[in-house]
């Protein structure tokens, strides 16, 4: 079962992407990683030899569910100066803009999205990973879409009265 | 009427941005756009997104993995072999005595940074568990201002372990000196019967040991050095199999979420 540990490992560099991504913190998303991973090696025998990494994608997007559910029954924490850093991704330094729109959509939309359009996932495997039929996947991310837009939309001149 | 002719959908204008879309609809939603144009602004900016999205998250994939997401550090067989190591030693000190073993012992063949670590932790261990009235500078009543009190003086961020499982309550913590001039964070546990139980715990140079056990006078220590932070968990001599619990108990805490900020440095 050598095959399964170097599918594991080969996975972790995209799995921080995606947690990063769903969660906008190093520390936090690295945790989820970290969680992930060592459930993976220890449900080792409980995987179905199916698509190891729609499997793993799964594993992390529960635990993220798991953490703002626990996450919703505590107040919640701001981190200070957040909105001072700069951001040089992104086209037009809007990598900070659109990290605030994800964070703003819902977590199944938020997760639809990001594993279509970031991590590559198609429609099907998707709907494994959320264990929903392809059509709800599909109007995730449709909504989620919408409302980034808007997001966008409502910011940007904000930001383009400063340039 | 073929395929062609069939009108667009709003699920195919999102197939169409995510490569989702058959091949045989494929010019027919092209015209479309481009007969649309508020459907082809709308492809555009979800376009745009996808891309803003990429380019934020894109680095992260391409970042050196942090050393607590080796697989071979998190997987369990490493982490039994290392307790099976501590076990061993401890089982070799039963049967064996302590005869070679004692850092005195140690010392007289010039002792290591490491081995020096242990035996200053091993006297402020004896030092301050007489200690009856000033035996830690901050009480466990503040014990969220002593651990970040602590990890900034020690340089990483440093969590007291949770020793209930082992009768064990935090007494509280000090800041002491190192000969080779760092701060080592010092914690005292109580059990209810007064028994007392510390961890010495600092920045260190050497790579990642396994646990290892040593004994000065009436005190012995359980050592390891993980990612370039040493811990060793201090207690009587005469309680090595409650020792042998706690610092294992210690190092499950520790051991699976070592601190990013410690790395490397």
């Amino acid at each position: 079962m050598t095959g399964f540990k170097e599918g594991v490992q080969s996975a972790i560099p995209a799995l921080r992407r995606y947690a990063r991504a769903l969660t906008h913190d190093a520390d936090v998303a690295d945790d989820l990683v970290q969680d992930t991973l060592v459930r993976a090696l220890r449900s080792q025998h409980l995987f179905n030899g199916g698509e190891l990494r729609s499997w793993l994608y799964t594993i992390l997007t529960n635990l993220n569910r798991n953490r703002l559910r626990s996450l919703a029954r505590r107040p919640p924490l701001t981190a200070i100066g957040d909105n001072d850093a700069p951001d040089m991704a992104g086209p037009e330094g809007g990598g900070r803009d659109i990290e605030r729109a994800l964070s703003g959509l819902p977590e199944e939309q938020r997760t639809a999205l990001l594993l279509v359009v970031l991590e590559g996932l198609s429609y099907r495997e998707v709907a494994d990973v959320q264990g929903v039929p392809i059509g709800t996947v599909m109007s995730r991310v449709a909504r989620a879409r919408i409302q980034i837009r808007a997001y966008l939309d409502t910011e940007r001149p904000v930001l383009r009265r400063v340039k | 009427m073929n395929n062609n002719d069939l009108p667009v959908t709003e699920d195919e204008l999102h197939a169409y941005v995510d490569g989702e879309l058959p091949a045989d609809r494929r010019a027919a939603v092209e015209s479309w756009l481009a007969a649309h144009p508020d459907d082809g602004s709308r492809v555009a900016a979800w376009r745009l997104q996808a891309d803003s999205i990429r380019a934020r998250y894109a680095n992260v994939a391409t970042e050196p993995i942090p050393p607590k997401l080796r697989l071979e550090r998190m997987s369990y067989a490493s982490r039994a072999w290392k307790i099976g190591a501590a076990a061993a030693v401890i089982a070799a000190l039963f049967i064996g005595g302590f005869a070679g073993w004692s850092m005195r012992d140690l010392a007289g063949n010039g002792p290591n940074p490491f081995e020096q670590l242990v035996a200053q932790a091993l006297d402020a261990h004896k030092i301050y568990v007489t200690e009856v009235r000033h035996p830690v500078e901050v009480g466990a009543s503040e014990a969220e201002h002593l651990q970040q009190w602590l990890s900034k003086r020690v340089g990483y961020p440093f969590r007291a372990p949770d020793l209930e499982s082992q009768g064990l309550h935090l007494v509280g913590g000090r800041l002491l000196p190192t000969t080779n001039g760092n701060a080592a964070a010092f914690l005292m546990y109580e059990s209810a019967s007064g028994e007392r139980f510390t961890i010495y715990c600092t920045r260190a140079k050497g790579g990642n040991t396994a646990l290892h056990y040593d004994a000065a006078d009436k005190a012995g220590a359980i050592y390891w050095i993980d990612d370039n932070i040493a811990y060793i968990i201090s207690g009587s001599a005469s309680e090595r199999k409650q020792l042998w619990k706690v610092a294992r108990a210690a190092y499950e805490q520790i051991e699976p979420r070592v601190p990013r900020a410690a790395r490397g440095s």
